[in-house]
């Protein structure tokens, strides 16, 4: 369900509009097929697509279309009108409202679909349609719809099959029933900052006349300046400040030094000792210098948090699954949730569905494409008494399997016992600052204690500042602010040239990668459901879906590559009677199938002439009842741009593929890979995720490259997962980078600029050094009076934050990725 | 002088309705989206019987 069809098809589908027809839908702009489906002078490509405009002119909503320019999306096809009965179960329907009262109920949908503002309009216009659904809400980033209803007048069955026959069919996934994702964090930082900035901006505001008038405030004032500063601060400090204290002392408790144990240790000295300096000695105190470090952490905090609302990075297999699934019950058939499913029960699968658990075939020839799940390229023909693993996409007429094993211990679910998936942040490298805020640390505490003892004989009281000064002008404010501002900076500049990362934390990890391991299938290759593009000849039309069907019953019969990468690019089920097929080698293959004698193959072979074709490409013709109707182009399968990735990959980095499918092309990859590259070929998952950690166990950095849930576990296990997609929208599996497909050359590039990242950070550390240099110099001393603090730390601060965020630009600029900004 | 101190308290006053204003504003949920509100803004409310729906999340 989550797959669906349709989201692979727009490009390949739209692309003999050109040559067939000027007419495209009303609703959906996809091209018409006839003429046979219209009103009035309106045509639309399909029944589902004429349906939704009649539910929108019936409700007065066809303001929809002038909106946007063809806002439409065309209904998926019913298969089935049980299809979602399960949300008629209590437990499901439990799981997914987020309130209740017996009268109205709330809930949240992801919508995939939504992506203009015609969209947005409609959506929120539902009540038009149907006055008991009270209201609902889009955001649009997240591409959900928060709807509020009557639960008396409608159910949440009805709700989402009023939203599917709109076309905007709500994407419910059992990861979404299991856990909601937590969506306050972001609030929380947001009242932290406001909190801090307040304070900040008040604080300023009471420490400038200390400062101008040269220390010749009255007395009156000052206390009483002083005293309301510390009032305005103390919210700061317990509620702003709260997370580095958490942060060091979560540290501490685990027996190590983070970057966030040093700036608890400022923050703690520069309080303490304002505290002191405004009640006991009547002085200004460094509340000023305080509330500006908080403020500017936190608001380095915000800019590296940079987070993708649409993607999510921890997926796992239950995303893929459906919800439902179709179980037999003596003669009818139900449709339960997939929580209920129970070892031993008959389930339907029907074409394009999954197969939801390990389950043994009954009835029906099964035509399982596993290339998601295992990697093998080709679908696997199966006869009643195999065995079908879970997370195979069936292709062609229904089946029936008899369940052998819990779903969550399939074959492939149970990768996700693994220990890789329940260790948590294990195996990952320290980040650079926290690695440097160690030894810094160390030192600042030494030269703190140092320069404390030195004056300890002399001076109690000169002593004591000596130390607490120390400890105030390293609170490395600068060396803390480098890394959020550069990598933050860096995760927009990728995300602008869509590659997507889960946090700033993998920049630095992707800077350090010694080996990449690749998965072939989908990831090397592209994944096939869009690989057939038909090309119509001589001025006639594109392939009717029935034709469609034609040339797929009857190539299905062929085991040529090129067949059965036909077979799966076709939509629609077969026909069964394919009489009189022949297979000539090297040509093609004839056949009849309903009646209809069919050629495919070779110009040679079908049209008796050879054309010129492109040497990329690769043509298949087809002729029907003799005339000749125009080609196949099955594009390349290797993704464009990896040999000369790999040639100069190779240089620099150990390379290895793993893959699930078997050897057939182990020779053209040997050639791409060099010769003294690894290739593992018919890999499972676990062995992929061993053969990850056993690069790491060599001491081997490793990035891997995937997309199927079989890469999950080596994806999990590497130091960076980047999971390769061709729709953002589809699944794809826990990682910690997505990048978008066509961005697959640009890999080195992003690698290149990762490591220049790092440099930026280092000279930015270097910049704060020579600043902690000269505050050292006073502080040693003692002599560091509150007005050098308020000048200094906010210049250091402010200087490495423009150096850092000039410095990234600068390094993106010149290495080409502002380009389409 | 003592009217600097009525002076600053009238001024805290006033920073801190600010400042209330503000993290209401976020425990209310304006800043979880900030992007779709700026497009139905655009959106003409061209029916009649459109009674502007509110929700609260």
């Amino acid at each position: 369900m989550l797959q669906s069809p349709r989201q692979n098809l727009p490009e390949e589908v739209s692309a003999p509009a050109i040559e067939t027809a000027e007419k495209t839908c009303y609703h959906c702009s996809l091209p018409c097929p006839g003429e046979d489906i219209a009103i009035g002078d309106k045509y639309f490509c399909c029944r589902g697509c004429r349906m939704v405009y009649e539910i929108l002119q019936a409700s007065d909503l066809c303001q929809y279309y002038r909106l946007s320019e063809k806002p439409g999306v065309s209904p998926k096809e019913f298969n089935s009108a049980a299809r979602f009965a399960y949300l008629d179960d209590e437990s499901v329907r439990a799981q997914l409202l987020e309130f209740r009262d017996g009268k109205t109920a709330k809930v949240t949908f992801r919508i995939p679909e939504i992506h203009c503002s015609s969209c947005i309009w409609l959506l929120e216009k539902l009540y038009q349609i149907n006055p008991a659904i009270l209201s609902s809400r889009v955001n649009f980033l997240r591409k959900e719809v928060f709807i509020t209803y009557a639960e008396e007048k409608i159910s949440l069955r009805q709700v989402v099959e009023l939203l599917a026959s709109l076309g905007y069919e709500p994407q419910i996934s059992l990861a979404d029933i299991h856990a909601r994702a937590k969506k306050d964090s972001d609030r929380d930082l947001y009242l932290k900052i406001g909190l801090a900035g307040f304070a900040f901006g008040n604080i300023m505001l009471l420490s400038f006349p200390e400062y101008l008038s040269g220390g010749r405030l009255e007395p009156q004032f000052k206390t009483f300046f002083g005293y309301l500063n510390i009032l305005l601060a103390l919210p700061v400090l317990l509620y702003s400040s709260s997370d580095y204290f958490k942060s060091a002392l979560a540290g501490l408790r685990h027996r190590t030094i983070n970057i966030d144990l040093p700036i608890a240790l400022g923050i703690t000295a520069l309080f303490s000792r304002s505290l002191y300096e405004i009640i006991h000695a009547g002085e200004a105190g460094y509340i000023d210098s305080f509330v500006a470090l908080v403020f500017l952490l936190l608001i380095g905090k915000l800019f590296q948090k940079k987070t993708y609302d649409r993607l999510s990075f921890e997926r796992d297999y239950k995303s893929y699954f459906p919800v439902s699934i179709t179980r037999k019950n003596g003669a009818g058939e139900e449709s339960i949730p997939l929580s209920q499913l129970k070892v031993g029960d008959r389930i339907l699968v029907r074409n394009q569905e999954i197969i939801p658990a390990d389950a043994v075939l009954i009835n029906g020839t099964g035509w399982i494409d596993y290339s998601f799940v295992t990697g093998e390229a080709e679908p696997v023909e199966k006869h009643s008494g195999d065995l079908l693993y879970a997370g195979g996409r069936q292709a062609g007429s229904a089946i029936e399997a008899e369940v052998v094993k819990e779903v969550s211990q399939g074959y492939l679910t149970q990768l996700w016992n693994n220990e890789a998936f329940t260790k948590h942040g294990q195996g990952r490298m320290a980040t650079l600052v926290n690695a440097a805020g160690k030894y810094f640390t160390l030192a600042v505490i030494a030269i703190a204690l140092a320069a404390g003892l030195y004056w300890l004989p002399r001076d109690l009281n000169l002593a004591l500042n000596a130390f607490t000064a120390v400890l105030i002008i390293a609170c490395p404010c600068a060396l803390a602010l480098s890394a959020p501002f550069t990598l933050g900076n860096s995760l927009r500049i990728l995300g602008r040239n869509q590659f997507y990362l889960k946090n700033s934390a993998v920049i630095e990890s992707l800077a350090k990668i010694t080996a990449i391991v690749f998965d072939k299938t989908g990831t090397l290759t592209k994944s096939h459901a869009a690989a057939a593009r038909f090309v119509s000849l001589n001025g006639k039309k594109g392939l009717s879906p029935r034709e469609q069907r034609l040339v797929k019953s009857l190539v299905r019969h062929s085991t040529h590559p090129l067949s059965r990468r036909l077979a799966l690019a076709l939509p629609g089920e077969i026909y069964d009677n394919v009489e009189q097929f022949r297979e000539i080698p090297g040509q093609g293959i004839e056949g009849t199938v309903e009646g209809n004698y069919l050629k495919i193959g070779s110009a040679q072979f079908v049209a008796g002439e050879s054309t010129a074709a492109a040497p990329t490409a690769t043509h298949v013709y087809i002729a029907l009842n003799g005339r000749l109707k125009g080609y196949f182009q099955l594009e390349n399968r290797y993704r464009p741009g990896l040999a000369e990735i790999l040639a100069q990959s190779r240089k620099t980095f150990r390379l290895a593929l793993v893959s699930g499918d078997n050897e057939s092309e182990k020779a053209p990859l040997q050639n791409l890979f060099g010769a003294d590259t690894e290739l593992r070929f018919r890999q499972s998952p676990r062995e992929k995720l061993e053969f990850v950690k056993t690069l790491q166990s060599r001491g081997q950095r490793v990035l891997m490259v995937g997309d199927g849930l079989n890469d999950a576990g080596a994806l999990k296990q590497s130091n960076v997962g980047i999971s390769i997609s061709e729709d953002l929208n589809a699944f794809s599996p826990a990682c910690d980078a997505i990048l978008e497909a066509r961005q697959f050359p640009r890999l080195l590039q992003f690698i290149r600029f990762a490591k220049a990242n790092i440099k930026i950070i280092l000279a930015s550390f270097a910049i704060s050094f020579v600043y902690n240099l000269v505050g050292f110099s006073f502080a040693v001393q003692g002599t560091l009076s509150p007005l050098i603090s308020a000048i200094l730390m906010p210049l250091s601060s402010i200087s490495v934050i423009v150096f850092a965020t000039g410095a990234t630009y600068l390094t993106a600029q010149r290495m080409g990725l502002l380009g389409r900004g | 002088m003592s009217a600097m101190f009525i002076l600053i308290g009238a001024s805290l006053i006033v920073a801190i309705g600010f400042l209330i204003a503000f993290l209401w504003a976020v425990k209310n949920g304006q800043y979880d989206d900030k992007y779709t509100p700026s497009v139905r803004m655009l959106i003409d409310d061209s029916t009649a019987d459109s009674s502007k729906s509110q929700d609260n999340s």
